[in-house]
């Protein structure tokens, strides 16, 4: 109804176009245009300091172009075995703790969006509980040491994450009110169980959320370095973003070692270029999956938001 | 429904089974069999630690494991010396003052933003700048405190060109204690502001485009709408953000304070749970102490989420229960 209703209103909002108005647009359309550039433009630095020669950055005069083209910098992060390997171990855990995560979620959500389920409420407010109350970090540290034995795991890193209850609510919530009951029902008098319902209509019908929800697992996933710091002992198993804390903020000059490069000023120098690059790699996988589920993601917060 | 009215009309012989049968519980039997998975996940990584939380109250003895701990003479001993320790009025100042000034910064910022952009009509201009403030979002802790370290470098930052160039000194600002703060908070709004004002935009999509149609009529400019019809639809939301932020005013992040962290800065840096991860599984192994001051910070937490719930309840009858 209120989308019949739109056209009529921007047409009448044309018409009615004051100056006031026009001041007022123009205000906004300033603001937010500075707005968006202080926030591109430290992005856009790092990408044109990763592409240009250490000299011409460290002296100033990358600003709005890089200067002398070059690789070199990404050759030498692609030199650099621990980021390489960080890399992989990363990929793995993201490909495994997204998939028991979103198996998880959805095996919590499905039953709980059931309105003919008994009990269904008192599981809702087992599930929320810990939302507002947490063990804290030792007892959960000892319950996954001691009690599980998990010791230096990635089912440490990964079990920990689990259900995030706030996504399976998010879910839940987009079972119940985009997906007609009466489907469910129909399927069921068709001799349908549970399970296939689950996986022949529900799922198919929830690639939206289902693709969000996975997106922020996977950009938790991703990003997060506390588990790992806490469990992983073993550098082998070290996620990316460890390494990277080692390189970027901690200031390991191992990271650079290039032949050519023998002084410490310049060694100095170098690796901080190098810093740039290794910016620029280290967050490309999570901007590449973006636009593909860009369009998914408005819709998945305003189910969470909105309805719930 | 039908078959559910049927059973309620037979004779209640069947004891159990009855009962069962007339929850569904037997129709719907796979239900249960899916949640088996995700219950014990709870109760082993949700509800095992909170019995945890007993170890605050405890001598720890790694032999014995926590059960069989022996108690602490006094219960509250741990919460007695995390009191009369140096430690305690710093992290909690720090705590609060970052938590407090992230919250004054980054909550009304993205409610802005969604109002200016609920304003603009080319299409293209506003999803273009949507999309440009959500990017920040997927970078990591890591990356963004590591280009914070490089911008504001002493030797090859831009930051410090600019302002050398501009006639001032050039510092190294990640290690000047009066900059934290502000670039805490900064980057912070920085990165989240955008992806925050999604919530936002979500809700002005719902506003009743009647209601400006009305205002245009008895003659509102488009400003005195968004302050008089858009700012007043989206208030609900705005105010359950604002009590779910407020569960978290002694809570700060633990990834990006620590990543920022250096000796330098300490006093204005130190926060709860840089000092609990330090006095427990960084250095010495105090973990009731740490336990005890976890414990304390959930309850100030939760308390503040149901003041603030009960505030709002009483003055504009929105409420999270």
């Amino acid at each position: 109804m209120s989308q019949a209703a739109k056209p009529v209103v921007r047409h009448s909002r044309n018409s009615r176009q004051s100056r006031g108005d026009v001041i007022f647009e123009t205000i906004v359309i300033i603001l937010l245009a500075i707005l968006a550039l202080t926030i591109i433009y430290p992005l856009y630095f790092v990408v044109i300091a990763s592409f240009s020669e250490a000299k011409a950055v460290v002296g100033g005069e990358v600003i709005f172009f890089p200067r002398g083209i070059t690789l070199d910098n990404y050759r030498e992060c692609f030199k650099n075995g621990d980021l390489m390997l960080g890399y992989k171990n990363s990929f793995c855990l993201l490909l495994i703790g997204t998939a028991v995560y979103l198996f998880l979620t959805t095996l919590c959500a499905y039953p709980l969006s059931r309105r003919d389920l008994w009990g269904r409420n008192g599981i809702m407010i087992y599930c929320t509980i810990p939302m507002f109350f947490g063990g804290g970090l030792i007892p959960t540290y000892l319950t996954v040491t001691k009690t599980l034995g998990l010791r230096n795991s990635w089912w440490a890193v990964i079990l920990v994450g689990g259900i995030a209850t706030y996504n399976m609510i998010i879910m839940r919530t987009f079972f119940m009110s985009s997906i007609p009951f009466e489907l469910q029902e129909a399927a069921e008098i068709d001799g349908s169980t549970p399970f296939l319902t689950l996986i022949r209509i529900i799922l198919p019908l929830s690639i939206p959320v289902i693709c969000v929800i996975g997106l922020y697992y996977g950009v938790g996933i991703w990003n997060s370095y506390f588990s790992a710091l806490i469990y992983l002992s073993d550098k082998n198993k070290w996620p990316l973003q460890l390494f990277l804390r080692q390189i970027l903020i901690n200031a390991d000059l191992s990271a650079v070692d290039g032949g050519d490069v023998s002084d410490m000023a310049r060694r100095a120098m170098r690796a901080e270029i190098i810093k740039y690059a290794i910016c620029v790699l280290a967050s490309i996988p999570m901007l590449i999956i973006y636009p593909f589920i860009q369009r998914y993601f408005v819709k998945g917060v305003m189910i969470g938001s909105v309805k719930g | 429904m039908s078959d559910h009215a049927q059973v309620i009309n037979r004779p209640r012989n069947k004891g159990f089974m009855h009962w069962i049968r007339q929850r569904r519980i037997n129709k719907n039997w796979q239900f249960y069999v899916m949640l088996i998975l995700p219950i014990v996940w709870y109760f082993i990584f949700c509800y095992m630690p909170m019995y945890g939380v007993i170890l605050a109250f405890k001598k720890y003895s790694a032999m014995k494991g926590i059960l069989r701990s022996p108690w602490v003479d006094p219960w509250y001993k741990w919460f007695q010396k995390y009191y009369e320790s140096p430690y305690f009025a710093r992290t909690i100042t720090n705590t609060f003052i970052l938590s407090f000034s992230s919250l004054l910064f980054g909550f009304p910022l993205p409610i802005l933003l969604a109002l200016l952009l609920n304003e603009v009509r080319n299409k293209f201009f506003q999803k273009f700048v949507q999309n440009v403030t959500y990017i920040p979002h997927f970078l990591s802790t890591v990356v963004l405190v590591g280009m914070l370290t490089c911008f504001t470098n002493r030797d090859f930052g831009i930051v410090n060109k600019l302002i050398v160039a501009l006639g001032g000194r050039s510092e190294n600002w990640m290690q000047v204690p009066s900059l934290f703060r502000g670039l805490y908070v900064g980057s912070g709004v920085w990165q989240n502001m955008g992806w925050d004002s999604i919530i936002y935009i979500a809700a002005l999509a719902g506003v009743d485009p009647q209601l400006h149609e009305s205002a245009y009529i008895d003659g509102a400019n488009r400003y005195q709408c968004m302050w008089h019809i858009n700012l007043p639809s989206i208030l609900p939301t705005v105010i359950i953000m604002l009590i779910l932020n407020s569960g978290h005013i002694l809570s700060v992040g633990f990834e990006k304070v620590y990543l920022m962290q250096n000796d330098l800065n300490m006093a204005v840096s130190d926060v709860i749970s840089t000092y609990v991860y330090r006095i427990s599984l960084l250095s010495s192994n105090q973990f009731e102490l740490s336990t005890a001051i976890g414990l304390f910070n959930s309850v100030v937490n939760c308390a503040m989420l149901v003041l603030v719930n009960q505030i709002s309840k009483k003055v504009s009858d929105v409420q999270l229960w």
